[in-house]
């Protein structure tokens, strides 16, 4: 059985709103009382809108925002009672990969340099061995070792998000945040990246928790997947269990927006048309 | 046919070379059709949908083709034909609502400004219309709705407004340019729901631009897949979605995740990556990432040619599909 | 009997690529002009040599008077010669190898930088003002070897003084008969080191004191630009005045009172970069690597918020040679005898009318300097935010 690496018990995240001086007018709740875990070697979805506050969550457990309350246990300690300057040790095997393949690279360093910068830093190899790291780690991810020399401005989105990846293996890392790693990528790009996590997280025995609003792309990923709706989550199953038998009303409304790739079957066309939007936040 | 596209083709001139955006595409459209032009980002197609109306941004212009809407050549109108043209027959939905809309000028306004342009019709008139428009685009409360301004309403409310907008003129032919690809998923079949339902009642074609192929899969009668400027299949939707004659178009389907496949498994995805504009691959551009490439690829790019008499596919191996 | 042949041909290819390299070594350049891509090049060496020799020729004997007179200026100018003909003989020498044995040069790599400065090239505008000041801080640089009179010589005033421009004083002379085009040559000193230094300073306080104020946000970014705020409420010029009332102007008073007066300008326009820079998605993932906060600021944001400062840096030479000008017009700044525009321009006034030329050379220069300044920034401006075509919106 495996054990529990990632356990998150009543996780607040906050956001105060209004200026100080007249006093805060309220808060903006973009994580409210979350709580789940992850086993080791599992890959958790979180599937959620925009608004939804999977992005904070995903953020929040790693401390890049602060939460405001509650507790995660990375192998059963609680990182987030850590002081700022243990923590820098600990963030090494947690490590997150980013949505915008346009700007999560360093335009002005090259490649071999983005990926070496956290090796050096870590002291992961030895000092003469880093180059070849860095050509053993593209390769993983199926980019020539050449590359190395080149800007980030020379490759497409898809490449550059398989730089992101590779950067965050570098760490070798046990807990991956993988938040909306496709989402702006075409489709056939797309399914290659998903595909190089797939073959990663089996050969490496990865914990992942992947964030993203398309339900499809999380189902062809994830072990488990939690259903996020404004800050908090109202369902956890695992996969097929949660998409063939959908309880709260939120997940069976998400599976029914997810459009079905046939145009035989079709919405009817409506008579009369009513406004179903859900609100943001404002 | 309310409109017909003979080899539209638009450059982009810049410093580095000469950009072929859209090189030689001819497609129509019939009256109260859905036809889809569908590809991945950067293959041409938002440019081929403002070719149409030329609005091409520069440096970029519209080379040489025609485009016959109603018997009339668009790109050779003079500006002030053109400009009655745009908004009254041909309605035209942009892919970013926040950006499309003026933030400065209130959601009624914009609405109002433009029946009384087109429709000539005086300020209260065409307030109330507005209204009305509003109402019937799903807006709850329009009225209210209608002195707000874009950045108090949500994404999927200013997409509304905007087809509000688009439609308020009874346009022959409704252009949409990825009208969904900014919004949720809830929000997505709200904003296609709304489509069909304008679409029938005002007896619209719509022209729809997207690369989302379950959009497509909902709404369109006919599909035309675009890379790298070009138009590679060209098929009734029904056909394209059970047997693609082209190879890029079954990469692409193939690479959909599909809801209920079961967890874990992996992906279709086309190997490699879309070629830069400023250096295409010689002949058939698709040929370096093609499983049925070979060197009488290489020669030139392939026509369109005839699979059925009413498909038609730019790939020299279609018969082997 | 091919073989001998051959053989033959061989030597005499290897006489005749062994004569092109000795002329590369003695006349800088001459290799360059027989590769069609190196052309350019090759004409900027030999023009630079051309030059070179025409001021060793015709100044020989002042050149050999620096052992003598051992002026430190003058020591530098000879050091400058030397050191620029070894670099262009080295460059001609070093390139027409390459090309003679036909060197598979690596394609270049292209850095962010090597494309801003291909835009750059491409701007004629902004070429000919780069050029203009070189031009410029090479004569400023060889001053004492291109005047042909000693600024500060008085000599017979009542003959000399207020003569027109003529072929022995190609810019007339002042109210005290000093040869006016050598007081220019050393006032271009004075100003434009004024203004480089003066602006190296303010740019490298600001850049620190800026990208701290940002990165770290919050009380410390308040305080710290409260102070900022307190600074810029100051109209410079009085702030300037106040100075250097109380210092004496001398030219490193100049460059310390120009550069720390402008340093908050330029820390509160890195703060906003630095802010914008703090929510991308390198800077996160760098914080995700663990990486302390010094290796972010120097490593990932300062290089990125970097351009603008550039090209602001280039309009504010171009400030502060005005206001060093401005200073020594009123007579606060840099005092006569040293000659800087801005009191050359103030002693000419006066005599306006009865001698235009006093005032309207050194006027004109001034002109010249700050508006290819001005155009450098432009040009800068240009190269690194090119408005370039979104293609992903296709």
């Amino acid at each position: 059985m495996a054990d529990v690496l990632l356990s998150v018990r009543g996780l607040k995240t906050y956001f105060p709103f209004g200026s100080r001086w007249f006093g805060t007018r309220g808060v903006v709740k973009a994580v409210d009382d979350v709580e789940f875990e992850i086993k080791r070697g599992q890959v958790l979805g979180l599937v959620g809108e925009s608004g939804s506050g999977k992005t904070t969550l995903g953020r929040s457990i790693l401390r890049l925002i602060e939460p405001s309350a509650g507790e995660v246990y990375f192998e059963g300690q609680d990182i987030l009672r850590l002081a700022p300057r243990d923590f820098r040790m600990i963030r090494r095997r947690m490590q997150i990969v980013f949505q915008d393949p346009y700007a999560t690279l360093n335009p002005r360093m090259q490649i071999k340099q983005i990926i070496a910068e956290p090796l050096h830093f870590h002291k992961m190899v030895s000092p003469n061995k880093v180059t070849s790291r860095v050509i053993e780690l593209l390769a993983q991810v199926g980019m020539e070792a050449y590359f190395m020399y080149r800007y980030p401005h020379e490759f497409s989105g898809g490449q550059r998000q398989r730089i992101a990846i590779a950067r965050a293996l570098s760490m070798e890392p046990d807990f991956i945040v993988a938040d909306e790693p496709v989402s702006a990528l075409d489709v056939s790009v797309q399914a290659q990246i998903i595909n190089i996590l797939l073959r990663l997280q089996k050969k490496m025995k990865l914990t992942i928790l992947f964030i993203s609003h398309d339900l499809a792309v999380v189902e062809s990923i994830a072990d488990r997947i939690a259903v996020m709706h404004e800050g908090k989550i109202v369902e956890e199953a695992g996969t097929d269990y949660l998409i063939r038998y959908p309880h709260h009303p939120y997940t069976k409304s998400l599976l029914r927006s997810v459009l079905d790739v046939d145009p035989t079957t079709r919405r009817p066309v409506k008579r009369r048309i009513s406004a179903p939007d859900t609100p943001t936040v404002k | 046919m309310l409109l017909k596209v003979e080899n539209l083709r638009s450059f982009f001139f810049l410093d580095e070379g000469i950009l072929r955006a859209v090189d030689d595409i001819s497609f129509h459209v019939n009256e109260e059709e859905t036809v889809a032009l569908v590809g991945e980002s950067g293959c041409g197609k938002t440019i081929a949908a403002l070719s149409i109306i030329n609005l091409i941004p520069s440096p970029g212009r519209v080379v040489k083709g025609k485009v016959y809407f109603n018997g009339q050549d668009l790109l050779k109108m003079s500006p002030e034909k053109i400009r009655k043209t745009r908004g009254k027959e041909i309605g035209f939905v942009f892919q970013e609502p926040s950006m499309a809309l003026n933030p400065v000028f209130t959601v009624g306004d914009q609405i109002a400004e433009v029946l009384r342009l087109h429709m000539g019709m005086g300020v209260k008139e065409a307030e109330r219309e507005t209204i009305r428009l509003l109402g019937e685009t799903g807006i709850p409360e329009p009225e209210k709705r209608f002195k707000a301004y874009p950045f108090e309403l949500s994404g999927g409310m200013q997409q509304r407004a905007l087809i509000a907008l688009a439609v308020s003129c009874h346009p022959r032919l409704l252009i949409a340019d990825e009208p969904t690809t900014a919004l949720d998923v809830t929000v997505q079949i709200g904003i296609i729901d709304l489509l069909r339902h304008l679409q029938k009642l005002y007896d619209m074609a719509i022209l729809l631009i997207t690369h989302d192929l379950g959009v497509v899969a909902e709404m369109a009668d006919r599909i035309m897949v675009m890379y790298t400027g070009k138009i590679v299949e060209n098929a009734p939707a029904v056909d394209i979605f059970e047997e693609p004659k082209h190879p890029y178009t079954k990469g692409l389907l193939g690479s959909i995740p599909k809801l209920g496949k079961g967890s874990k498994n992996p992906l279709g995805g086309i190997p490699g990556a879309v070629p830069d504009f400023l250096d295409l691959p010689p002949g058939c551009t698709f040929h370096p990432r093609c499983e049925l490439g070979d060197r009488d690829c290489r020669k030139k790019f392939p026509k369109l040619f005839a699979v059925d008499y009413v498909r038609q596919s730019a790939c020299y191996k279609y018969y082997k599909m | 009997m091919s073989h001998w042949i051959q053989e033959y041909r061989m030597k005499r290819k290897n006489r005749f690529k062994k004569l092109i390299l000795f002329g590369a070594f003695v006349l800088p350049g001459s290799g360059h002009l027989l590769f069609k891509k190196n052309v350019k090049l090759g004409i900027h060496l030999m023009t630079g040599t051309a030059a070179l020799i025409l001021l060793v020729i015709f100044r020989w004997y002042r050149i050999i008077g620096t052992f003598e007179s051992k002026a430190f200026d003058h020591w530098l100018a000879v050091l400058f010669i030397i050191l620029s003909w070894s670099a262009m003989v080295f460059i001609s020498v070093k390139h027409t190898y390459e090309l003679l044995i036909d060197k598979i040069k690596k394609p270049r790599i292209k850095t962010p930088l090597v494309l801003a400065s291909r835009r750059f090239r491409e701007n004629k505008l902004a070429v000919i003002s780069l050029y203009v000041i070189c031009f410029f801080y090479l004569i400023a640089v060889l001053a004492p070897f291109l005047a042909t009179h000693d600024p500060s010589a008085i000599d017979n005033v009542l003959e000399t003084r207020y003569q027109s421009p003529s072929w022995e004083h190609p810019f007339g002379t002042d109210e005290y008969g000093r040869d006016l085009y050598s007081r220019a040559l050393y006032g271009a000193r004075v100003s434009l080191s004024v203004g480089f230094m003066a602006v190296v300073i303010a740019i490298t306080i600001g850049t620190f004191y800026g990208s701290i104020a940002g990165y770290f946000g919050g009380f410390i970014d308040n305080i710290m630009m409260r102070f900022v705020d307190v600074f810029i409420a100051f109209p410079t010029f009085f702030l300037l005045l106040m100075l250097v009332g109380v210092f004496e102007a001398s030219i490193v008073a100049m460059i310390l009172i120009l550069g720390l007066t402008s340093w908050p300008g330029t820390a509160r326009f890195i703060r906003g970069e630095v802010l914008s820079l703090k929510e991308k998605q390198f800077t996160e993932a760098a914080r995700a690597i663990g990486l302390p906060h010094r290796t972010i600021i120097f490593r990932h944001l300062i290089p990125n918020g970097i351009s603008p400062v550039l090209v602001s840096a280039a309009m504010m030479v171009s400030s502060m040679i005005y206001y060093e000008a401005g200073l020594s017009f009123l007579g606060i700044g840099i005092r006569p005898p040293t000659p800087t525009w801005g009191n050359m321009m103030s002693a000419g006034r006066d005599a306006l009318l009865v001698a235009w030329w006093v005032a309207l050379f050194p006027g004109g220069i001034l002109a010249a300097t700050m508006l290819s300044f001005n155009l450098l920034a432009d040009g800068l401006r240009d190269a690194f935010d090119p408005k370039v075509l979104m293609r992903r919106f296709l």
